[in-house]
């Protein structure tokens, strides 16, 4: 059984396919667009976790209409510092601040919980008449001349031009579509957990780089915080089987207790780190999104929004090639996007790869080279807002334009 | 053939173009140049077109209602988007390969195209009208440039437009577009153009006044080697666009 051909099928119901569907649909009310879940209905609902959003993809959400809804929900990063202690230093100096404004009243990021942010993109999706199948997976494709036929797990058969492989860092479409990836693995796990605390951290995110890796709060409304805790992987998977009150005795010995007494106010989970990049992002009537293009070491946040710039850049790319009548899934249209986004995504990848072989280990003159480096930075005004503009994740000239706040 | 003179096929380059047929759709082979050449030209025809005809190149077929013939389609890389843009088009080339191509891949599009292996003149003698009339890489392949623009002219409706881009016969168009393109970069197969046959801006302007249509803009394009991409320039010594109009009859 073949439906009516569409335009656009996307695999994989997350922030970065959706965001998608949204973003092209918005731009081009008359493409036909549906997005395919393989996870059964509302379980994203139920995700515990936070993510950082950046300024850029915060004007591309802004943009998209949705950014209003989550801000209510939403804990601004006032200031952001950076210390490079042992975890048994009683005080540990801080080599790097940030109070990040990138505009007047625009902090350089936002911490919001995931199923807000998903929450309210799916609300988006379902005014502008977007389809999202829940607890349907893609079985495969079969790339033709004109379109791509995707078959799916209960034995339809969808056609469109263009297929969004969105479906995260071990995409399955990605391995269909032939594309190989490039992987380093950490043997280091991120546990991620939120804790409520007795004093406010007034919006202030912390990254500790201790001697398993980097340690990193970030704050939640109501005196909460979202924390990235890295532990070789073996440590991390035992911590997160410990019974709460060893795990939090060990949380506590890596949080300090400028907050107040804590308290655990979620489950907790540990994620492997890696770093994951695909070898090409485009093939024939075939484009990666997000993870399923590079998953990168969570290190500096930039996972949501290396993939929340995919996402602009892919949309734009797709809906300007549509007004001029060009074919969306042709492998010339598809390679402005590839572009675009590989050199930017290497770059991060790299630095977030040499920052996390820099601060997980303990040898002392690595430290001082690296406690120098940091306090240089601090001190050079140009340096810093450099970094500060490139955790903003806010583009040059040459950027997508939902991400400098322009529709497409 | 007794009618030779009155034709403009230049029959060497018909063979050409028909042998390099099937390679027309392929992104990555031997026409990889037009496919990166493809959106510079798409977007300066869509937006001429939307100023002539007050429409908003935003909107999903912004040339809804529009007849466009497509001289020298070949395998249709420009009738295909303007199908899609809502155009109604006629597609002609002197190969009959080339527009069998053409149709092959428009059925597997899904767009409805006219394609006719027809000469312009063929056309013009057979009283076709269009509101746009596509002389899109071709002036440089055809025989007698006065004639055959004659003929294109003649089919352009009153308030109609005509788009024609080319090369220029300049120096800097040898060591460009032909020397740098087909021997250097090897972009195009060496022989695609020759310099004696590349037409100079007045070459066109003179014929099409002659006509009764007016030049109402005049654009280089140019290669940028830093994005790998084609832009609009003020530099019309290389690659150029010309536009012309037929006035409102009264």
């Amino acid at each position: 059984m073949t439906d009516e051909p569409l335009d656009i099928v996307v695999a994989g119901g997350g922030y970065v396919g959706i965001a998608a569907a949204v973003a092209v649909k918005s731009a081009a009310l008359h493409l036909k667009v549906r997005v395919i879940d393989a996870a059964p209905p509302d379980v994203w609902r139920k995700d515990q976790r936070a993510s950082a959003i950046a300024a850029g993809a915060g004007r591309m959400l802004t943009t998209m209409g949705v950014w209003s809804q989550i801000l209510q929900e939403a804990q601004p990063i006032t200031d952001m510092i950076v210390t490079d202690s042992r975890t048994s230093d009683p005080v540990r100096p801080v080599f790097l601040t940030f109070d990040g404004e990138v505009a007047p009243g625009e902090p350089f990021a936002h911490m919001v919980p995931n199923p807000v942010l998903v929450g309210a993109l799916r609300e988006k999706a379902e005014e502008l008449d977007i389809v999202i199948e829940q607890g349907v997976t893609v079985e495969g494709f079969e790339t033709g001349d004109a379109a791509t036929r995707v078959t799916l797990g209960d034995g339809r058969v969808l056609t469109a031009r263009l297929l969004i492989a969105a479906d995260g860092v071990r995409s399955r479409l990605r391995d269909m579509a032939g594309i190989r990836t490039v992987h380093w693995s950490y043997g280091q796990s991120g546990i991620v957990t939120t804790v409520r605390h007795e004093r406010p951290h007034n919006g202030r995110a912390e990254e500790h780089f201790l001697p398993a890796g980097p340690f990193a709060i970030l704050p939640l409304p109501d005196n909460r915080s979202s924390l990235v805790w890295t532990e070789r992987t073996e440590d991390a998977e035992r911590l997160v089987k410990e019974d709460d009150l060893v795990f939090e005795a060990e949380l506590e010995r890596r949080f300090g207790h400028k907050l107040g007494t804590l308290e655990l106010a979620g489950d907790r989970r540990a994620f492997p780190l890696g770093l994951t990049l695909a070898r090409e992002f485009v093939r024939p009537r075939i484009a990666l999104a997000g993870d399923a293009a590079h998953g990168i070491h969570p290190i500096a946040g930039q996972g949501l929004n290396l993939g929340f710039r995919d996402v602009a850049a892919l949309a734009e790319t797709v809906v300007e090639a549509d007004r001029l009548g060009l074919d969306i899934g042709s492998l010339s249209v598809l390679e402005r996007y590839q572009v675009w986004r590989r050199f930017d995504t290497f770059q991060m990848g790299v630095t977030c790869d040499v920052l996390n072989r820099l601060f997980s280990n303990d040898i002392t003159p690595v430290r001082a080279m690296r406690d120098f480096g940091l306090g240089l930075v601090d001190r050079m005004p140009t340096l810093k807002g450099f970094f500060i503009r490139q955790a903003s994740g806010l583009p040059g000239r040459q950027g997508p334009r939902l991400l400098r706040g322009e529709a497409i | 053939m007794s009618d030779a003179a009155q034709s403009t096929i230049d029959q060497a380059e018909v063979d050409r173009f028909s042998a390099m047929a099937s390679e027309w759709w392929d992104p990555t082979g031997k026409f990889r140049p037009l496919h990166k050449f493809n959106p510079v030209r798409l977007a300066y025809i869509r937006d001429r077109v939307c100023a002539h005809y007050s429409r908003d190149p935003k909107s999903a077929r912004p040339l809804d209602g529009l007849r466009v013939l497509d001289i020298g389609c070949g395998g249709g890389l420009l009738s295909e988007p303007l199908a899609r843009l809502g155009a109604s088009v006629v597609g002609a080339d002197a190969s009959e390969t080339n527009i069998e191509i053409a149709r092959i891949h428009a059925a597997q599009s899904g767009l409805e195209i006219d394609y006719r292996a027809v000469t312009a003149e063929e056309l013009a003698a057979d009283g076709e009208m269009f509101d746009i009339v596509l002389n899109m890489e071709v002036v440089e392949h055809v025989a007698d440039v006065d004639f055959f623009l004659a003929s294109c002219a003649g089919m352009v409706k009153p308030g109609g437009l005509m788009f024609v881009a080319t090369i220029n016969r300049t120096l800097k168009a040898l060591a460009l577009a032909i020397v740098g393109a087909e021997y250097v970069l090897r972009w195009l197969p060496r022989g695609t153009h020759q310099y004696e046959k590349l037409v100079r801006p007045e070459e066109i302007e003179n014929p099409l006044g002659s006509s009764g249509m007016n030049v109402i803009d005049r654009t280089g394009v140019f290669y940028s080697p830093l994005s790998d991409s084609w832009n609009l320039s003020r530099d019309m010594d290389v690659n150029y666009m010309l536009l012309a109009a037929r006035p409102r009859g009264d």
